[in-house]
């Protein structure tokens, strides 16, 4: 199993005392397979994903990947997870300003100390980005920026690929084209996808379902 | 109830965003009063350094004037009025003990334009003084004072331990009636004038001492440390700009939420405005405090040691000059408005929407830097084009100016380069995103790190000035004043008669004999100097030909000063013609502050040229201890005026003392200039930080973690600093350079050596270093504790 999310628990502070955002999540995923996750705004999606990519710490529970409980690491342990086997695509923001295109694509793959050359390159031609390897984000589209994302994520070839509403701020030709670019080559991977929307059209193309209401799954 | 009026209403969301951050409001106050103390501080101590070397080099500034002079020290008053009948433009003195003080008094009528530091010529001061008579002297000395009917007006211009009045109440109070001490002679006389001997044959005139080359030097040096006050105001004016830009970028989304509401934008600017000039009031007179701390603090050390050669009569307080503090104000004001009226413009000039978000200062248009660049470089060639062809002042001050400006709008772009081809040479991607993020940093930092450049190139060129100065000034008294004491007599008879007087009760009497003949048409004056060790030890050449000492004792030529030789232009191994015959010039030596040429020639050679000189002057090699017991006998015996002893030991103790110090306070106001640039750089850092979360977080959330991302912010700051530090190095060179080969020549005719010292300036970027860190300290640790939170709302927010 890769993924194993037993009992999370996050609050948050609010005006009236403390509130209970998720309460006592639990679900599970293996390699190869796809899920989507959907829910009200604010019924706490967000929140489960930057759970699981120990992005932020829960308040109980457990988050285990790959048999590695990352609740109880400190922050450089999870800081490594994070780099070695999980990707994460958020809905923009996701590149660093300062560097270009191609450095970018690499930068996570090189961090983890796995680049692939003739996979970069065989992604990079896949999702059209060819031309554009020495331009900045600013001087891309949203569309553009968010297949840089993805292929900046799938470069490092990660276990475990998070999505929050990956193609939230495309229209849906845009975003049918991203989205099977990146069904496809999580297949190739082998990867999990962990994947945030609020299109029912786009969720039905992934493998299971998951509805989040009340802090709870559904 | 009534309505708040729109104004207030404005008023009150511009201020809220304070409230709400009160961190920005007090860094942008800070940073207004520091760069206001630093100039206002700077300024202090320059006026007071200036004050006591002026009061300390010339008591009347009386040294530039010839005077008449009586062997026996008292002058007829009737002799005076024939002289002034018979043409003569001279002006009385009459001076004397009065209780611990020494009584001057000067007649404001005649008295030769610039003497004395008090204006008595005019209005009811002149009344009051033809009257009943009036005391100019600084608060101590007058404290010193028994009781006298006299108006008593406090001047600290005046020297300490002096007390300036009329002639008339001088005479009366020191019962010198009918006589007078000393005659001063105005510089321009009438052209027939009567032979001065033929109306007054027993008086003497006395042609202007030497000792003012020592008040030359300090002018010099007043110069220069002028030059450092401007610097100071120029990384001021940096900071300031840095502050108030800030303050504009901080407050973008308000602006724009009042505009977006049909706030009008004419009353948004006045409203601002206003602000902006309460806030530089406010911080203004805080900076003036903090100079006048700063500056009381570092001039302890100068009043002591003026009070060390005067007795307790100096003050140790600072006065509270209108000048200084008054121009601090201008400058915290007049900089605000300067760095608002840009700020401002922009403001008018932006489209509603695009003010909503804080500028992505990432990668800036490639075209302004294109054209700072292009305006830096211009800038670059005409500080070059005026130190190759410039000539005066005006273009040594104009060079210092183009190079200064034109460096600091180098600097961003030069950084540019170097990042971009750090970030192209980088193995790692890690140290490649380093390179890079330092580089989109840049465009925010730039005003923090010309004020960092202008500091440190400051530091190392006043330093390099201040040490050469000294270097060149100590060597100078020892070869110039090597002797312990100085006595001029009046005539020869005197001198001979001094001669075996002096001779049994010192080590060492040796003659000074010279005499006044142009060379190559310009005014010089011949020295034939008793060899004696003391000269071969203590004089040495700019320039000379080999063995040029044994060659010049042996009589085959001469050695000159570096003005003859530069105004002569005449070269080692040139002939010049002394009293008709050719001589090798063998040797060029400095002599600074002497305004005419001189030539040296051995004893035996100069009693040959002129057989019929006969010394007047003497250098006494003695016990530095019985320099006052003998004045004292001097006075006695031979009725010696005051004005004819020197006590060369005392005056070059004193100098060096007070350039010690002196030294010591540069040192400490380089330390402060880089403090207020490292806060300048804490600021921009802390204003970034909080735009640089979406840069940061894809970086966090790919697995670099907090506490790493903090401790590069820290070696980014370093590398920052380092670079500008070896740019600054060069500048400041430069910049010594100008002011030493430059500047100085064309204000005095003399060219200091300029000497490098190393380790000041490792020490430099050691300090510039560490103020890197202490800047970057609490903005890295903020960073480390960036709640996961605010980074992942990056994500999720609409910004
Ligand atoms: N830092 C925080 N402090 C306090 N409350 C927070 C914080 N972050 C999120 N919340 C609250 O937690 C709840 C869940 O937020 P979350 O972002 O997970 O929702 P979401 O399901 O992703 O919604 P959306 O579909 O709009 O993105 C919301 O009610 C939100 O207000
Ligand atoms: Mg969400």
């Amino acid at each position: 199993m890769l993924l194993h999310v037993s009992d999370l628990i996050k609050t948050y502070r609010g005006p009236d005392g403390a509130v209970e955002i998720l309460n006592g999540i639990s679900m599970t995923m293996n390699r190869g397979e796809t899920l989507a996750l959907t829910g009200e705004s604010g019924s706490g999606k967000s929140t489960l994903l930057h759970l699981v990519g120990g992005l932020d710490q829960p308040d109980g529970g457990c988050v285990d990947i790959d048999g590695v409980d990352i609740c109880a690491l400190d922050d450089a342990s999870r800081a490594a997870v994070r780099r070695d086997k999980v990707g994460v695509i958020f809905q923009q923001f996701n590149l660093i300003p300062s560097l270009n295109v191609a450095s970018n694509i690499t930068f996570q793959a090189r961090l983890a100390g796995v680049e692939d050359p003739d996979w970069t390159r065989n992604l990079t031609t896949r999702m059209g980005l060819a031309d554009h390897m020495g331009k900045y984000p600013e001087q891309l589209s949203g569309g553009q920026q968010q297949r840089v994302a993805i292929a900046r994520t799938l470069a490092a070839r990660p276990a475990l690929v998070l999505a929050d509403e990956p193609t939230g701020n495309l229209d849906e030709g845009t975003a049918d084209t991203v989205l099977d670019l990146m069904l496809t080559l999580v297949a190739e991977t082998n990867a999990a996808l962990l994947m945030v929307t609020h299109s029912e059209r786009l969720a039905m193309r992934m493998g299971r379902r998951l509805r989040l209401r009340a802090g709870r799954v559904a | 109830m009534r309505r708040p009026s729109l104004t207030m209403t404005g008023l009150h969301a511009l201020l809220s965003h304070w409230w709400r951050n009160p961190i920005q409001l007090f860094t942008l106050v800070v940073g207004l009063s520091l760069a206001t103390a630093l100039w206002s501080g700077v300024q202090a101590v320059n006026a007071e350094a200036r004050a006591s070397y002026d009061a300390a080099a010339a008591t009347l500034g009386e040294g530039e004037f010839e005077q008449i002079t009586s062997d026996s020290g008292m002058i007829l008053q009737a002799d005076y009025v024939r002289l002034r009948r018979s043409g003569w433009l001279v002006s009385p003195v009459v001076e004397g003990q009065l209780d611990n003080a020494r009584l001057i008094g000067l007649d404001p009528l005649t008295a030769p334009n610039g003497l004395g530091p008090v204006d008595m010529s005019n209005g009811q001061l002149t009344v009051d003084m033809l009257t009943s008579g009036v005391f100019f002297a600084r608060q101590e000395t007058l404290d010193l004072l028994g009781e006298y009917d006299i108006s008593l007006v406090q001047s600290p211009d005046v020297a300490p331990g002096v007390i300036l009045t009329d002639v008339g109440t001088a005479q009366r109070l020191l019962e010198m009636d009918g006589f007078l001490s000393r005659l001063i002679v105005a510089p321009a006389q009438p052209m027939n004038q009567v032979l001065f001997t033929d109306v007054t044959p027993k008086l003497t005139l006395r042609t202007p001492q030497n000792g003012t080359d020592v008040a030359r030097l300090t002018d010099s040096f007043h110069l220069n440390l002028t030059a450092f006050g401007l610097l100071s105001f120029a990384v001021g004016i940096f900071i300031v700009h840095g502050a108030i830009g800030l303050a504009f970028e901080q407050r973008r989304p308000v602006i724009r939420t009042l505009r977006a509401l049909g706030f009008p934008l004419r009353r948004l600017m006045a409203l601002i405005a206003v602000e902006l000039l309460a806030l530089s009031l406010i911080a203004g007179a805080i900076g003036v405090g903090l100079g006048y701390i700063i500056a009381a603090a570092l001039l302890t050390d100068v009043a002591a040691t003026i009070s060390g050669l005067y007795g307790a009569s100096v003050s140790s307080t600072l006065q509270f000059r209108p000048e200084w503090w008054l121009s601090s104000m201008v400058i915290a004001v007049a900089g605000t408005g300067m760095a608002a009226a840009t700020s401002l413009f922009q403001l008018s000039r932006m489209p509603l929407l695009a003010s909503a978000r804080p500028r992505a200062w990432a990668m800036q248009a490639g075209r302004g830097r294109m054209y700072q660049a292009g305006v830096a470089f211009g800038l670059l060639i005409l500080a070059a084009l005026l130190g190759l062809v410039g000539s005066g002042l005006i273009a040594g001050f104009g060079m210092l100016a183009a190079l200064l400006i034109g460096a600091a709008l180098a600097l961003p772009v030069v950084l540019d380069r170097v990042l971009a081809f750090g970030t192209s040479r980088a193995k790692s991607v890690i140290i490649e995103w380093f390179w890079a993020d330092t580089r989109q940093q840049l465009p925010g930092l730039s005003l923090a790190l010309m004020a960092l450049l202008l500091a440190m190139a400051t530091n190392v060129g006043v330093s390099t000035m201040v040490s050469s100065f000294r270097l060149t000034f100590t060597g100078f008294l020892d070869q110039r004043l090597a002797s312990e004491f100085y006595v001029y007599a009046n005539d020869a008879d005197q001198a001979a008669e001094l001669q075996i007087f002096l001779t049994p009760r010192v080590d060492k009497v040796l003659p000074i004999q010279s005499v006044d003949q142009d060379i190559r048409g310009l005014p010089s004056e011949i020295y034939g100097p008793t060899a004696h060790a003391t000269y071969r030890d203590n004089w040495l050449f700019l320039q000379s030909a080999p063995k040029a000492w044994a060659r010049i004792e042996s009589g085959e030529g001469v050695a000159i000063n570096e003005q003859l030789a530069r105004r002569g232009d005449i070269a080692i191994g040139d002939k010049i013609t002394i009293a008709g015959k050719l001589f090798d010039v063998l040797g060029i030596y400095g002599d600074y502050g002497n305004p005419i040429g001189q030539v040296i020639v051995t004893e035996a050679l100069f009693e040959r040229l002129f057989p019929d000189s006969r010394a007047l002057q003497f250098g006494l090699r003695m016990d530095p201890v019985d320099v006052p017991a003998l004045t004292n006998e001097l006075r006695n015996s031979f009725g010696l005026a005051e004005t004819n002893m020197i006590n060369q030991a005392g005056i070059k103790a004193f100098s060096l003392n007070v350039f010690e110090r002196t030294f010591n306070v540069t040192g400490a106001l380089n330390i402060l200039t880089l403090a207020v640039a490292g806060f300048a750089i804490l600021m921009s850092l802390l204003t970034l930080a909080t735009m640089r979360l979406p840069q940061l977080a894809p970086v966090w959330a790919q697995g670099l973690t907090r506490a790493r991302l903090g401790r590069i912010e820290i070696i980014r700051a370093v590398l920052l600093a380092l670079l500008t530090a070896a740019f600054a190095l060069p500048l400041g060179l430069a910049l010594a350079w100008t002011l030493l080969a430059i500047v100085n020549v064309e204000a005095f005719g003399w060219r200091l050596p300029m000497y490098l010292f190393p380790m000041a300036y490792l020490r430099l970027a050691v300090f510039a270093m560490i103020a890197a860190i202490l800047a970057a300290l609490w903005p890295s640790y903020k960073l480390a504790r960036t709640r996961p939170a605010d980074l992942l709302k990056v994500f999720s927010n609409e910004r």
